[in-house]
C-alpha cells in the first residue's frame, strides 16, 4: 500500500456521505434536464426571426431554400432560421414535431396530407394570408390549399409531372416511337427487351418503395378514372373491387418488362440506369433531373405521357405532386411567419427557387417561365392541359395505410406478380382500420 | 467514534431522510421513466388512439388483440420470422462465436489480431455495418453479385428485394456482428478458467472433446447462462439491422419481424398507439415468458 492511500481515511477531504449526496444532486439534475429543456423551448422570442423547418436536405432543395431565405431577409429585414431535416426522417416524426415545439413555417405537401393535419388541427388557418396573395393561383392551386372545412391551411410553391421519360437519342438510334396506348407501350417494351435493354427502369429497394406507385396511380387513372382512384385511395372504396382487381391484371403484362432486381435497387440507381442508356424507359416524375449533373444529357432527355388504357378517360389526369408550406399551430413569431408565408406565395419567390432547383414548376400563374428549360415547358404545358391532377398515392390517401400496408402489399406482388385478388384482400382487410367512417 | 458502536435504533432523522432520498429518488426515477410507461402501453393497447389529442382515446377492450391475432397480415409471418432468427442465431453464429473463443484461448499465434478482427464488427456503429451490407448485396455494383457473374454463373439473385431471400441475407450480416460479441463474452469466461482442471482432464485420458464438453463448458456454467441470455434477448428484440438494411421505413415483405410491426404502427404520420401498443405488450409477453423461463430452470438447479 502506498503512504497516500493509507492517509485517506484521515484526510478532511470529502466524507462518504457528501461524495453519495453529490452524486444523488448530480443524478437529479440530469433527470430533471429534459424537463428545464422543455419549459426553456418556449422562452427566447425574437421579432425579427422566423423559424423554418425544411424537408430539402438534398443539396440541391438544400441551396434553393436557402436562395429563398436569403432573399426574404433583403426584402423584409426579418431573419429566417432554418432547420433541415432529412427527407425521410421529417416525415416521419412529424406528428411528434408539431406537437411539440415547431419552426414557425414548415415544408409540407398538399392533398389528404395536408388535410389529415388541419382535421388534427395541428397547423393554422392561412385565410388572411391568402387574401394577399390568392390572385395569383388557378382554381387547381387553391382547391389543392383548402382543408375540407374549406379553410386555406397551405402556400404551394412548386409542383411536378410524373410521366414516362426516356432519352431522345437512344429512340432515334433504335427508331422506337413513342407510344400513346397501352398496347403499343407494352409492344415498345417487347421491342427493347429483345434488343437486349431493360424496357422499364425499376429501383424500389430500401426505403424507395413508394417509387412503383407511379405506375399502380397512372394504370388506376387512365383505367378507372380519376373519381374511383380517389375514392379508391381515401379509403371509400373496397380494395377487392373488380377494378382494382383490373390495375393489378394490366400490370402484371408490363412487370416482365421490368428491369431485373428492382427489389435490391434505389431508384437513383435505377434512375442512372435510365441515363445509362441501359433502360429504356422509367415511369418517374420530374425530380429524375436532380441526378444529372451533365447538361447535354439534360437536353437529351425527354418524355411522354402515360399511355392511355381505355378511351373512356383518355390521358385526361397528370399526376403532379404540389410542394409548400404551413403554418404551425401557434408559432412563436406570426406576424413574421405571415409575411413569410407572403413572400412564399409570391411569384418573386417562385422565380427565385426555380432559378436554383430546375426540375420543378412554378404553381403562381404570374412566375416568369422564359427561364425554363424544354422539359420544364413540356410539363408545364401537361400539367396545363389535364382534367384532372392528382397528388400521388402517398399523399392522396393516408400515408400510413400507403406505407405499411399498401407498399409492403404490392411491391411482395410485384416479386411474383401472379395472386392480384390474394394481395388485394390482405389490403382490405386493413382498410377500415385506417378509415373509419 | 467506531462504526460498530452505531445501532440502527440510533440513526438520527437527518440519516433516515438522507436514506429515503437516496433510495427514494432512483426509485421513483425508475417508476416514472421505465414502469410507468410499460404499464401506460399496456393500458394503452386496449384503446385506439392516433398519438395527437388525450381527448381522442377510445376504450375498445380486446378489439386491438383480436385483430392483431386474426386480420393482420403481416403477423404471423413476423412471429414466424423472430422464431426463426433466435433458431438461427441458436445454433451457428452462437455456437461458432464459442468455438472460436476456445480456440484462440490456446496459445496460438496472432491470437490479439484474431481477436480484435473477429470483435470489430462490434465495435462498428450500427449505421456503418448496414452500409458495409448494402454494398455487399447491391444488385448492380455489389461484391456478392459481381462475384457471381464472374464466376461465370448465371444466377443474379436480388439479395435484399427479393421477400424469399432478404431475411437470409439480414442473418447473416447479423451473425456476422453475433459471433464477435458471443466470442469476446465467452473469452473473458475462459481466462478465469481454472488450468489446472483442463490438466487433471488430461490426466485422466480426456481428449479435446472430451475436456471441452465434461470439464470446461459445465465448469463455465454462469458464463452459459449470460450468453443464452443474451442469445435469446438479441433474437426477440432483433429489430437495428433490419431497420437499416430495409432503408429505414419499417417492415418490409419477407423481413417482417414484432419489434418494426410495433414501430410501423407508432412511427409515422398517422399513428395507432393502441394498436402498436398491443403488439409490444405481445412481444413483451414473449419475452418475459422465454427469459423467466429459462432463468427459472437455471437457478432451480442450482439451489439443489
Amino acid at each position: 500500500m502506498t503512504q497516500a492511500s493509507r492517509t485517506t481515511p484521515a484526510a478532511p477531504g470529502p466524507g462518504r456521505r457528501s461524495v453519495a449526496g453529490g452524486l444523488l444532486g448530480l443524478g437529479a439534475a440530469v433527470l430533471a434536464t429534459p424537463l428545464l429543456t422543455a419549459c426553456g423551448g418556449g422562452a427566447g422570442t425574437d421579432p425579427r426571426t422566423v423559424t423554418f423547418g425544411s424537408n430539402g436536405a438534398d443539396a440541391t432543395p438544400k441551396s434553393a431554400y436557402a436562395a429563398l431565405t436569403k432573399a426574404f431577409t433583403a426584402d423584409s429585414g426579418l431573419k429566417v432560421k432554418t432547420n433541415t431535416v432529412d427527407h425521410d426522417t421529417f416525415q416521419k416524426s412529424i406528428t411528434s414535431y408539431l406537437q411539440g415545439t415547431p419552426d414557425d413555417v414548415f415544408t409540407w405537401f398538399a392533398g389528404y396530407r395536408m388535410e389529415y393535419f388541419a382535421r388534427k388541427r395541428l397547423c393554422s388557418p392561412l385565410d388572411e394570408v391568402w387574401d394577399t396573395i390568392g390572385d395569383g393561383f388557378s382554381d387547381a392551386a387553391r382547391q389543392l390549399s383548402r382543408g375540407a372545412d374549406g379553410k386555406y391551411y397551405f402556400v404551394p410553391l412548386y409542383n411536378y409531372p410524373w410521366a414516362v421519360f426516356y432519352r431522345k437519342s437512344l429512340f432515334a438510334e433504335r427508331g422506337y416511337e413513342t407510344p400513346a396506348t397501352w398496347d403499343e407501350f407494352l409492344a415498345l417494351a417487347k421491342r427493347m427487351s429483345r434488343d437486349g435493354l431493360s424496357p422499364v427502369a425499376s429501383g424500389y429497394g430500401g426505403g424507395d418503395a413508394w417509387s412503383v406507385l407511379g405506375a399502380f396511380d397512372y394504370l388506376d387513372l387512365r383505367a378507372n378514372g380519376y373519381d374511383f382512384h380517389l375514392s379508391l385511395l381515401r379509403g371509400e372504396t373496397s380494395w377487392t373491387d373488380r377494378r382494382a382487381v383490373r390495375v393489378l391484371d394490366l400490370w402484371r403484362e408490363l412487370t416482365p418488362y421490368y428491369q431485373k432486381s428492382g427489389g435490391g435497387r434505389s431508384w437513383q440507381d435505377a434512375a442512372q440506369s435510365l441515363l445509362d442508356k441501359k433502360s429504356g424507359m422509367a415511369v418517374i416524375g420530374l425530380f429524375l433531373g436532380q441526378q444529372i449533373t451533365d447538361d447535354e444529357i439534360r437536353a437529351d432527355l425527354d418524355f411522354f405521357p402515360f399511355p392511355e388504357v381505355d378511351a373512356a378517360h383518355g390521358q385526361d389526369a397528370v399526376e403532379a405532386p404540389t410542394d409548400g408550406f404551413m403554418l404551425s399551430r401557434r408559432p412563436r413569431n406570426e406576424a413574421g411567419a405571415r409575411k413569410f408565408l407572403e413572400y412564399l406565395g409570391g411569384a418573386g419567390a417562385e422565380e427565385t427557387y426555380m432559378g436554383v432547383d430546375p426540375s420543378n414548376l412554378a404553381v403562381h400563374e404570374r412566375a416568369d417561365t422564359a427561364p425554363y428549360n424544354a422539359l420544364q415547358r413540356k410539363s408545364a404545358e401537361l400539367i396545363a392541359g389535364a382534367k384532372h391532377i392528382s397528388q400521388f398515392a402517398d399523399r392522396d390517401s393516408d400515408p400510413g395505410f400507403i406505407s405499411t400496408v399498401v407498399l409492403p402489399g404490392l411491391t411482395e406482388w410485384l416479386g411474383h406478380p401472379d395472386d392480384g385478388t390474394g394481395t388485394l384482400k390482405k389490403i382490405e382487410s386493413q382498410r377500415s382500420r385506417f378509415f373509419t367512417a | 467514534m467506531p462504526a460498530a458502536t452505531r445501532s440502527p435504533a440510533r440513526r438520527t432523522l437527518g440519516d433516515r431522510l438522507f436514506l429515503t432520498a437516496l433510495i427514494g429518488l432512483p426509485l421513483l426515477a425508475l417508476l416514472l421513466f421505465v414502469l410507468l410507461p410499460a404499464l401506460a402501453s399496456v393500458a394503452l393497447s386496449f384503446t385506439t388512439w392516433d398519438g395527437i389529442d388525450l381527448a381522442g382515446i377510445d376504450w375498445t377492450g380486446v378489439e386491438n388483440y383480436t385483430q392483431i391475432l386474426t386480420n393482420y397480415p403481416p403477423f404471423w409471418p413476423a412471429v414466424a420470422h423472430n422464431v426463426l432468427w433466435l433458431l438461427f442465431t441458436a445454433l451457428l453464429p452462437t455456437p461458432f462465436g464459442v468455438f472460436l473463443a476456445y480456440q484462440l484461448d490456446k496459445k496460438i499465434r496472432f491470437t490479439r489480431f484474431y481477436q480484435t478482427a473477429i470483435f470489430l464488427p462490434m465495435v462498428l456503429s450500427l449505421a456503418v455495418v448496414g452500409f458495409i451490407w448494402e454494398i455487399i448485396y447491391d444488385p448492380d455494383t455489389g461484391l456478392l453479385d459481381s462475384v457471381l457473374a464472374a464466376a461465370g454463373t448465371g444466377a443474379h439473385p436480388d439479395w435484399l428485394g427479393d421477400p424469399d431471400l432478404n431475411l437470409w441475407a439480414v442473418l447473416v450480416a447479423s451473425a456476422w456482428r453475433h459471433t464477435g460479441y458471443i466470442m469476446i463474452l465467452y473469452l473473458a469466461g475462459l481466462k478465469s478458467f481454472d488450468p489446472a482442471l483442463k490438466e487433471a482432464a488430461a490426466l485422466d485420458g480426456a481428449n479435446g472433446r472430451q475436456t471441452f464438453f465434461r470439464v470446461v463448458l459445465p465448469a463455465l456454467k454462469p458464463v452459459n447462462v449470460i450468453i443464452v441470455v443474451v442469445t435469446v434477448m438479441e433474437s426477440l428484440r432483433a429489430f437495428d439491422i433490419v431497420y437499416v438494411l430495409g432503408g429505414g421505413t419499417g417492415s418490409k415483405p419477407g423481413m417482417e419481424l414484432l419489434s418494426l410491426l410495433i414501430t410501423d404502427n407508432i412511427i409515422g404520420e398517422s399513428g395507432h398507439i393502441g394498436y402498436g401498443s398491443a403488439l409490444a405488450v405481445l412481444l413483451l409477453l414473449v419475452s418475459l415468458a422465454a427469459i423467466g423461463a429459462f432463468l427459472a430452470q437455471t437457478f432451480r438447479r442450482q439451489d439443489t
